[in-house]
């Protein structure tokens, strides 16, 4: 072994010691998650007939394609159930790679832990070979575990095995994109973040390359996720396609590691510049504006593009109508408009969740500015804990509300933009700020925990992935409804279509509320944490 | 102990802390700490790592709360009084983070206006004392620029009390003597520094009054002047003739005679004995060493320390 790599075995079991709970949590999650989709749709779709004519109506629909991709195969119960999983659950797990690999890259780098342990006979690329080794193996230990339980839920082993490594592909494709966003920036934030993005341009390169219905073009063949699906797990089986995930992380790998031999400790290649010598921020809200504008920035163009994209789709729903089972079907429903507003609420309900994602992440940098010693530093000066909390949990709560109120406008330009009139615009945007509430619950429980067990904040990650699993598949599962009451986002009313939700929204803003209320009385007893 | 306690309350202390308890789950860091902090002084705070320092100065900063016990900070309740207090509090964390893509300038300007603006005077000549480029991102300051961050900041402050945690860790040498500079003028000013340190030179040229932490528990509070009665003096003699039964003399401790040279660790009280047993020999050459605050150390925290180590 190269002296460079002196020390990889210790510091791997560093990092897995650092994530025993945390990582073999995810990976039974993402198991558990297939093996439930499987049983439900054998409930629900029990013989071949139904399946093709779900299938068939999917394959129809260009917006579903674009969230989900393709049936390959409408005869297949495995091709079927796991629609939903294969693209959406290949960018998830995406996620959660890239933000392993960072966490024990860039940010032990940027904590300054790196040159506390580069002091030891730690090699230069140590830490990188054993980030790498941990996603990799997490990723090939994901892939086995969420076959076994395909086959567990009755699916046949090979195409288990085929779903599973297509999963692995993707996490390990975006593992080695965050061993290389790892090198370019000096802070971790923006490492995650530009890993991050990677995932979102995968996801929409693949929804771009499915929609044409001769088959996946160009843009889905430049896309991990892409190539998730199109390895067909119970439709083909097209095990050599797990090849260009492989190939693909080995060159990204190889980036990685030139890149880090050609840069020093704590250097990224995007270069500091220099800063002004006099400062204007002058309130701690101001200090939350300027770390966070950068961030809500990002986000609202990502809405706004996604939204755009989305609200043109949904005209071609009407697509649907052409065959006559479905015609009968859609008139039970309460005819097109029923079906295009049920959609366009589909599309919010996602929209909802992912913008919650913000705010949990937004009232959660309380946390990392009290870890990182930063809180010290105010909270020594006139600024009360109240007055530092309340800048950054209002931040996050006006962004979750600017995100959304983009989000209903963006599919209401989209829309206008399909079907040539403004007509639902305003519809629209009501629709976008009816999700507010929801996303708010779950932004003040971030608060509330900091409030009594900043350690724990964390964990409202996991609490959060629960409620989005209990509203996108819960019903899907027949999981009774006193549990599926549990999610905030399940009492979001599904606008437009839907009148009387004044109640609920209501509700959720007292929850709201009250979180907040208890999230403040904690943080007014609790010690400040040591750094 | 030499603390001025006037008793209506609003006594000549800045800091007033009693029987200080403070816990960490089973981990108890203040174990019943007193720490007496009069108005105008230098006051060190010395003990070693881990023994409670930056523990006792979080809880004056209000941000940990008491277990047991009671402490006053300029006559107000640290946890309760944020807003009347902090505006006469400056503070330099021991270990200094700062936001990574904020320049050291806006650092310290953002820090002034939080604590209700910055004399810009006094803030360019700390800067320029401290040979600091305000420009740089703070990710790419060295730690001891960090320090200096920090310190600008707390100094260019106009305050009563500044809490100051191993303020000079980071520092160079040569930068530390500026900065004993600065904190002798903000004493000259009537201004009150409570500093904690576990570098002794520091405190011993600093320091009016010095509270020694260790455990949990200040084991030794006062003068330099006093506490150095609390432990020996190196004297070191060249002599005309060797006096005989000097190791007789009550207070002389590792006697040691070789040819001419006799050295010794004496108590105050074995001194006169000593001296006058020397001169009446003929002393050629006599040094006489006052206890360095490494000795008190040694006293608290050796390996002997607790017991006496005559034994």
């Amino acid at each position: 072994m190269p002296d460079t790599l002196a020390g990889s075995g210790t510091l791997l079991r560093l990092a897995i010691r650092r994530d025993r709970w945390l990582l073999p949590a995810w990976v039974l999650g993402f198991a558990a998650m297939a093996g439930f989709s499987a049983t439900a749709t054998a409930d629900l779709y029990p013989d071949v007939q139904s399946r093709v004519s779900a299938a068939d109506a999917i394959n129809a629909t260009p917006s579903l394609v674009a969230l989900y991709g393709r049936v390959y195969d409408p005869t297949s119960l495995g091709s079927l159930s796991l629609i939903k999983l294969t693209a959406f659950g290949a960018a998830l797990v995406g996620v959660l790679m890239v933000v392993v690999t960072i966490r024990h890259t860039r940010a032990e780098e940027s904590a300054g832990r790196l040159e506390l342990l580069g002091a030891g006979t730690v090699g230069r690329d140590a830490p990188l070979a054993a980030a790498i080794v941990l996603t990799f193996g997490s990723s090939v230990l994901l892939a086995l575990l969420t076959a076994a339980g395909l086959v567990a839920a009755g699916l046949p082993v090979v195409g288990a095995l085929a779903f599973g490594l297509g999963w692995a592909g993707s996490g390990m494709a975006f593992g080695a994109v965050a061993a290389v966003t790892a090198q370019l920036t000096t802070g971790s934030r923006a490492a995650t973040g530009l890993g991050l993005v990677a995932v979102a341009l995968a996801y929409l390169l693949r929804a771009v390359g499915d929609m044409p219905d001769s088959g996946p073009t160009l843009p889905t063949w430049l896309s991990p996720i892409g190539w998730t699906q199109q390895v067909r797990p119970f439709a083909g089986d097209r095990f050599g396609l797990v090849l260009l995930p492989i190939l693909f992380s080995a060159t990204m790998v190889s980036i990685a590691f030139w890149l880090r031999s050609r840069r020093d400790l704590d250097a990224g290649l995007i270069a500091d510049r220099s800063g002004p010598a006099h400062g204007r921020i002058s309130t701690s809200w101001g200090l939350t504006f300027h770390l966070n504008r950068g961030v809500l920035i990002s986000w609202a163009v990502a809405i706004v593009l996604f939204g755009v994209l989305l609200g043109s789709l949904t005209s071609n729903v009407s697509g649907m109508l052409d065959s006559p089972s479905m015609q009968d079907f859609f008139r039970a429903l309460g005819g097109e408009q029923a079906i295009v507003d049920a959609f366009l609420a589909a599309e919010f309900a996602i929209i909802g969740s992912i913008v919650a994602a913000y705010g949990i992440a937004a009232a959660g940098h309380l946390n990392t500015e009290e870890t990182a010693g930063h809180a010290e530093v105010v909270l020594a000066t006139r600024t009360t804990r109240l007055r530092w909390a309340t800048g950054f949990f209002g931040f996050a709560l006006g962004g979750v509300a600017l995100l959304m109120l983009l989000a209903g406008l963006a599919v209401g330009i989209g829309h206008a933009l399909d079907v040539g009139n403004t007509a639902m615009l305003g519809e629209l945007v009501l629709a976008g700020l009816a999700r507010i509430p929801a996303a708010w619950v779950l932004t003040a429980l971030t608060l509330a925990v900091f409030g009594w067990a900043p350690r724990l904040t964390g964990l409202v990650w996991g609490l959060y992935a629960v409620f989005v699993v209990l509203v996108e598949l819960g019903a899907f599962w027949n999981l009774p409804s006193w549990l599926l009451d549990v999610s905030p986002f399940v009492h979001s009313p599904k606008l437009p279509g839907n009148a009387g939700a004044l109640v609920p929204l209501g509700a959720l803003t007292a929850v709201a509320a009250l979180l907040t209320a208890l999230g403040y009385i904690g943080l007014q007893r609790r010690d400040l944490t040591a750094r | 102990m030499s603390a001025v306690t006037v008793a209506d309350g609003s006594s000549d202390l800045v800091v007033d802390a009693r029987g200080v308890v403070k816990s960490f789950g089973r981990t108890r860091a203040l174990a019943g700490l007193d720490l007496q902090v009069e108005r105008g002084e230098v006051h060190g705070f010395l003990g070693p790592n881990g023994a409670g320092k930056t523990t006792m100065l979080r809880i004056l900063l209000g941000l940990l709360r008491i277990d047991g016990g009671t402490v006053r900070l300029l006559g107000g309740d640290p946890w309760r009084d944020v807003r009347s207090l902090h505006p006469r509090l400056a503070y330099v964390p021991g270990d200094v983070s700062l936001w990574p893509n904020l320049s050291g300038g806006e650092v310290i300007d953002l820090l002034g206006r939080l604590q209700g603006g910055h004399d810009p005077a006094r803030r360019d000549r700390y800067l320029e004392l401290f040979d600091l480029d305000p420009r740089k991102k703070s990710r790419a300051y060295s730690r001891g620029n960090r320090q200096k961050v920090a310190l600008v900041s707390a100094l260019a402050t106009d305050a009563d009390l500044y809490i100051l945690d191993e303020p000079t860790a980071g520092l160079d040498p040569l930068k530390e003597s500026d900065f004993r500079t600065c904190v002798r003028e903000l004493r000259d000013e009537g201004r009150t520094i409570l500093l904690s340190s576990h570098i002794l030179s520091e405190a011993e040229a600093l320091s009016d009054r010095v509270s020694i932490i260790r455990d949990g528990k200040v084991v030794e509070a006062g003068r330099l002047a006093q506490l150095r009665h609390l432990t020996r003096t190196s004297v070191t003699a060249e002599m005309a003739t060797v006096p005989q039964d000097l190791d007789r003399i009550d207070g002389v401790h590792d006697l040691a005679v070789e040819n001419h040279r006799v050295s010794a660790q004496v108590e105050p009280h074995g001194m006169d004995p000593l001296m006058q047993a020397l001169s009446a020999s003929g002393i050629v050459n006599l040094t006489c060493q006052p206890p360095t605050l490494e000795e008190l150390f040694l006293r608290h925290y050796g390996p002997a320390a607790g017991q006496s180590d005559d034994a």
